[in-house]
């Protein structure tokens, strides 16, 4: 380690291992909230967008508009109608229900979940209306029914299309998440809010998250750029 | 109709905050982001290197810990300054370090590398004939970039400033946190005191959709504008 390193550390009073062990927290934290709010996400987000392409416009009307209304608005005013809605919904405290509501962790959640849902479904459902036409005539061409067109050959040849722009969408979903902090959440940004008012030094505490948060998104960065050469290797030119 | 219990004025004052804040920092991006291209194109390593820094400093960290830092580091940092003024040149120099500016300076800096992109992107669509058949008339360097460059970049960079606007609208939200009295913040005051929650931000969140949706019109006419007399494809 070099000196002046060395002897800054030893002088600070402010990264002991009390706040390291807070941040750390903190971002488990943090990368549960986000991992799982992708995860719910994606999953809903597979059979929205093929509804959403549906001709029928009793099936792909209802998916529209809400996909509409969750790209229109802030993430944070849904996540303030959820938080403080859900405790208002009358009756609820008597169910089992309020016991799982009651920690702001799980409105978070559901927030999360269903604003990624929605920007997923419209990048699912972009890469499926791209698919060349040629291929779905020769699948047809081949008697595939509507499922097994889907299952092998629209849905893989969406995802691949899709790989880029969804790993800018968990970006997003990774720095929207800081707005967890707002409900009393202590993910990263609220490690770091407790700490800046703690000491009075927000250089330290807020700097030191947003390399936090940089190391988090250049692995992701890193991790989506060796998934999207796995899958679209058959598109490199031969020999490189 | 509607009861906003006393709370519609504050709730409209709060709306032109939002509104004052997206134009105000939409101005400040647009200008970083035709710089920051300007610097990323250009043949000085220096001027490449500190924008591509920029840019992806911007990328890695979120907004609002980029509005936190820079809401209560501004003070320290203002206070720092007078300090030393005072202490070197016996001024005495202060000024309060408001949530509007912090707001406005970070969601600036945060779209301006956005659309560094975006209108990086757009330069290069512009044919170098174009450039070309410029230097050949004997424009300058400067002329070149403002009277071709830029008016061909627009409508390639048209859809990404509007992309753009369309998050930056949403993420002037993000400004209630830091303790300033735009819509968000009324409707949770609101929402608390009365304990409403749905009551109040229903109708905000419609005011955001009607932002979104509104600019969405205003940016399609204009991409038909830009690009009139050019040939669509399909």
């Amino acid at each position: 380690m070099p000196d002046f390193l060395a002897a800054w550390l030893d002088k600070n009073d402010i990264f002991t291992a009390m706040t390291i062990l807070e941040y750390w927290n903190g971002m488990v934290t943090t990368v549960q909230l986000v991992f799982l709010s992708l995860i719910i996400g994606l999953m809903f987000a597979v059979p929205l967008a093929i509804l959403r392409t549906v001709k029928n416009p009793f099936i792909s009307g209802p998916v529209w508009f809400y996909t509409y209304l969750f790209r229109g608005t802030p993430l944070l005013i849904q996540l303030y109608i959820i938080y403080y809605g859900v405790a208002q919904i009358p009756g609820i405290q008597e169910t089992f229900w309020w016991a799982i509501f009651r920690e702001p962790f799980y409105p978070a959640l559901l927030a999360f979940a269903l604003n990624t849902c929605a920007y997923t479904t419209e990048i699912i459902r972009g890469a499926i209306v791209s698919t060349p036409h040629g291929e779905i005539e020769a699948a047809k061409a081949y008697g595939m029914s509507w499922f097994m067109r889907m299952r092998r050959l629209v849905l893989p040849s969406a995802a691949r299309r899709a790989v880029q722009a969804y790993s800018n969408e968990v970006i997003f979903m990774l720095h929207s998440s800081a707005i967890a902090s707002v409900v009393t959440i202590v993910d990263l940004t609220g490690a770091a809010r407790n700490i800046y008012s703690r000491f009075y030094a927000p250089f330290d505490a807020f700097i030191f998250v947003a390399f936090c948060y940089m190391a988090l998104t250049f692995t992701m960065v890193f991790v989506f750029r060796k998934l999207e050469n796995h899958l679209l290797r058959h598109q490199r030119p031969v020999g490189s | 109709m509607f009861d906003l219990k006393g709370y519609g004025p504050e709730l409209l004052s709060g709306a032109v905050v939002t509104i004052e804040l997206a134009f105000l920092s939409l101005a400040l991006a647009l200008a970083l982001g035709l710089i920051g291209a300007a610097a990323k194109l250009s043949n000085s390593r220096v001027a490449v290197g500190i924008a591509t820094t920029y840019t992806t400093l911007i990328r890695g960290v979120p907004d609002l810990v980029m509005m936190l830092l820079f809401y209560y580091g501004g003070q320290v940092g203002v206070n720092m300054i007078s300090d030393y003024i005072w202490a070197t040149y016996e001024v005495d120099f202060f000024f309060q370090f408001d949530p509007f500016i912090a707001g406005t300076v970070t969601i600036g800096l945060i779209f301006g590398a956005y659309m560094t992109e975006t209108f990086r992107g757009a330069f290069l669509a512009v044919e170098t004939g174009q450039v070309e058949a410029a230097r050949a008339y004997g424009f300058s360097q400067w002329h070149t970039f403002r009277r071709v460059m830029i008016p061909q970049m627009m409508r390639h960079a048209l859809p990404g400033i509007g992309n753009n606007w369309q998050v930056l609208l949403k993420t002037t939200a993000l400004v209630s946190i830091i303790g300033l009295t735009d819509m968000v913040r009324v409707a949770e005051e609101a929402a608390k005191a009365e304990r409403m929650p749905f009551h109040f931000f229903i109708p905000v969140a419609f005011v955001y959709l009607a932002l979104t949706a509104g600019s969405e019109l205003f940016i399609k006419w204009l991409d038909k504008r830009a690009n009139a007399g050019v040939i669509q494809e399909n």
